[in-house]
């Protein structure tokens, strides 16, 4: 039976981690997701869970001592945001390197300088070619499901990597909305009993993890990396029909909304989706066929699938919570690499908005639909690349 | 019951540590590693930092480890395995494990001293069942001897180099292992290869006390050293006997020096078979040879003092 | 030999074998040969504790005969050789020679 709750998105996966009841986390705190790990910490305090903790030095000690405690052979999670996942970086292609599937919520947040404590998309699209696999989430019961599905994903035994769940940090992470808990003993038989690969722990048989590859075999190694990461869409869709079996909450790679026959179309990331969905709405109330798409999985990337989901609209704007300076916005990159294949593709902008926690707001979004309008009926593109919101 | 400690008995067991790793000849570090495991008379899992020591034991499909082993990167050999020793506490508590098993972190003074430093305070301050043991070569020799906060004062390296303005390094060594015997751990101590019997009782001592136990052992680089592949062991004797490198332990807080020599040999002795130091024996650098003296015989006197004051 | 293709390699690169670096034999590595003069040797295995390559082969705590598959030459043992009435026990030896 669900229990609705009022809770944050912190709470909320600090919950998910106390059902799937881990062997070890690492803890440090960093905001916006501090929260979420002393939450997890008066768990234990309180024994309510059996991890043992890891209160380590940095960010980088965090993800090295997870890394060392997957390899021994056990479930695993830890949780960052912005400047701690930045430091993370070296150990991150080490975890998906040596394949573990440790857990990591991300409370995404701006990255300095100048320094910012609020939420953009900065940090996580900073690490999107880590190998690790990323699933991102509108909100805090997007955030607690997702979480709870990662651990399938990421410990399913033809995948083995790990994941992080992306939620935006303060708009979701520190706000309290409306949610359904599901029971612990759904949870622990949904995730069921961790399954060892290569434990280190197993002394009969010992291993050596992390030797040295040069030219003979590393690109033979990365080629199985990225050949993994292929089988990783098939995995999350599998795991989505059993949540949903449990749930009635139905996930695939990516949402739409309203866009199957939609002439113009955003493609937006986590909270900022949920705000695009009422100026779709309102937009529909007024005869304009517009719509939407939220990716899900942005790592591995669902090209094909998404290329099919907007093949038939004539203008698209991919908005960007976060920028590659220089270039475009990155996922404005994807989606044009997903588009690129198709015979006829729509025209395609790129938006960048929100940065540092910046309000995206609903006016936002109408303002690009309308420019999207303009486009669709033949209208010169102006600028491929945009920031909006912005002061001259 | 454990393994005597005479070398007929040790030879017997099996060596954890094989070979066919590819360290230079005549390095002191797998000496140092035979050493220790062969002390070692529990299950144990190894982590190792970045470095010769790693590189080469572990390339490709071939492994020098008998034991679990993990590598991950340079600066947290300490936080990998207080994972892996956290994991171990984890499976323990909740039962799905039941040997008594010792963890112990191998790096070299890089990955130690400097790029390990904040990973490895963390790992003793928070107290993990581990030895922490580092092979202190003194430069980073794995990249070709540049210079660590490890390198004795007027060695010359690759980025401190004995030129026509600058005689090589002018700072002195860092000292680690008082710095870890200030973290409040059980024991922190020095040990050198040539006194095998010293730097095993040491270990042994180590695995006994439960918490985070950290041990400093001198190792000979030949390449770094410029010295001869023969000389590691001569050298690690000569180091302990001039005092460079004292022998001593310090057991909850309470300084031991194990091994005083007979008699206190000149600097000289230790520092003029090494070509690091040839530069020192030309005219105008007298003082740097001297100051070197100083600074060896003014630790010697505060650990003396340490031991006498009991403290 | 067949060099492994990506399919057939362990995933994250762990090797499972452990102590199999004793295939890689080193012993091509050597300029000297170590040569062991049994009548001057009183067993006090120092060359064995202090051989980095683990070279010194030991049988019921006796040593025997110098592992050449392993051995690089370094010459630590000759050197650390206490050897019989000021006669060495261990003698380097150049290859070729």
């Amino acid at each position: 039976m669900a229990k609705v709750v009022a809770v944050t998105g912190n709470e909320a996966v600090a919950n998910a981690l106390r059902q799937v009841n881990p062997d070890v986390c690492g803890i440090y705190p960093i905001t916006p997701q501090t929260d979420m790990m002393q939450r997890y910490a008066s768990y234990i305090s309180n024994g309510k869970v059996d991890t043992e903790a890891i209160l380590v030095e940095s960010e980088h000690s965090s993800m090295s001592a997870c890394i060392g405690a997957s390899a021994a052979g056990g479930r695993v999670v830890t949780a960052t945001s912005s400047q701690g996942l930045a430091l993370m970086w070296e150990m991150l292609h080490i975890a998906s390197g040596d394949r573990l599937p440790i857990i990591m919520p991300v409370v995404n947040r701006a990255l300095s300088a100048p320094l910012n404590i609020h939420g953009d998309h900065s940090d996580a699209m900073g690490c999107r070619d880590t190998g690790w696999i990323q699933i991102w989430s509108e909100n805090g019961q997007e955030a607690y499901d997702n979480t709870i599905q990662a651990f399938r994903v990421g410990e399913h035994m033809d995948i083995r990597l790990p994941v992080m769940v992306c939620m935006d940090g303060f708009i979701i992470s520190h706000s309290i909305e409306r949610m359904e808990y599901l029971e612990d003993d759904e949870v622990k038989k949904f995730v069921g009993p961790f399954k060892n690969l290569f434990p280190l722990l197993d002394l009969e048989k010992p291993k050596s993890y992390g030797p040295l590859i040069l030219t003979d075999l590393y690109h033979e190694y990365k080629k199985a990396q990225h050949e993994v990461m292929l089988k990783v869409k098939d995995v999350v869709l599998e795991v989505a029909k059993d949540f949903e079996k449990m749930s009635g909450r139905k996930y695939g790679l990516f949402e739409t909304y309203r866009l199957e026959d939609a002439d113009i179309a955003i493609v937006i990331l986590n909270s900022a989706a949920g705000t695009t969905k009422d100026v779709v709405d309102e937009l529909r109330d007024k005869g304009i066929k517009a719509g939407l798409l939220k990716p899900r999985l942005f790592r591995p990337f669902p090209y094909e699938e998404m290329a099919e989901a907007l093949k038939n609209a004539r203008a698209v704007c991919v908005m960007d919570r976060s920028d590659s300076f220089g270039g475009y916005g990155p996922l404005f990159m994807e989606v044009s690499s997903a588009l690129y294949q198709l015979k006829n593709r729509p025209a395609l902008i790129n938006k960048i908005y929100g940065l540092g926690g910046r309000d995206y707001l609903p006016s936002h979004g109408e303002m690009v639909f309308n420019e999207l309008a303009e486009i669709a009926a033949g209208g010169k593109i102006k600028a491929y690349k945009e920031y909006i919101g912005v002061r001259e | 019951m454990a393994t005597p400690l005479t070398l007929k008995e040790l030879s017997k067991k099996e060596e954890l540590f094989t070979h066919g790793h590819r360290m230079c000849a005549g390095c002191g570090a797998p000496t140092i590693v035979k050493m220790v495991l062969l002390a070692t008379e529990y299950p144990v899992v190894a982590a190792n930092a970045t470095g010769c020591l790693e590189v080469s034991t572990c390339i490709s499909e071939y492994t020098a480890w008998k034991i679990p082993w993990i590598h991950t990167a340079f600066e947290n050999a300490a936080a990998t395995l207080s994972g892996v020793e956290t994991m171990y506490r984890s499976l323990k508590k909740q039962g799905k494990i039941d040997k008594d098993v010792k963890f112990i972190a191998f790096g070299g003074d890089g990955g130690t001293y400097d790029i390990g430093f904040q990973s490895l305070s963390g790992a003793m301050e928070r107290g993990h069942d581990m030895i922490y043991i580092c092979y202190d070569n003194g430069a980073y020799m794995n990249t070709g001897i540049q210079r660590s906060s490890a390198t004795p004062m007027g060695a010359d390296t690759t980025t401190c180099p004995a030129g026509s303005c600058v005689p090589g390094k002018l700072r002195p060594r860092k000292n680690l292992t008082k710095i870890m015997a200030e973290h409040n751990i059980p024991y922190a101590a020095q040990a050198s290869p040539s006194h095998w019997m010293d730097l095993m009782k040491k270990v042994r001592k180590a695995h006994e006390l439960p918490g985070a136990k950290f041990l400093n052992v001198i190792s000979p680089c030949n390449r770094g050293w410029r010295s001869k592949t023969n000389d590691a062991i001569t050298l690690s004797r000569l180091a302990v006997n001039t005092c460079y490198w004292p022998l001593y332990e310090i057991e909850e807080g309470i300084t031991k020096v194990t091994y005083t020599p007979k008699e206190k040999l000149p600097l000289l002795d230790f520092i003029k078979p090494q070509g690091r130091f040839k530069h020192l024996f030309e005219p105008g650098n007298e003082w740097l040879l001297k100051a070197m003296q100083e600074e060896v015989d003014r630790e010697w006197a505060k650990l003396q003092a340490a031991e006498k004051c009991g403290c | 030999m067949k060099q492994k293709g990506w399919k057939d390699l362990p995933p994250g690169s762990v090797i499972l074998e452990g102590g199999s670096a004793a295939r890689f034999k080193t012993g091509s590595w050597r300029a000297f040969r170590p040569v062991w003069i049994e009548e001057n040797c009183i067993q006090c295995l120092f060359c064995w504790i202090y051989c980095p390559d683990m070279a010194v082969k030991v049988k019921d705590g006796k040593r025997t005969e110098f592992d050449y598959d392993f051995c690089k030459g370094c010459g630590i043992c000759a050197l650390e050789c206490p050897g019989k009435k000021g006669k060495k026990a261990i003698e380097m030896v150049e290859e070729g020679k």
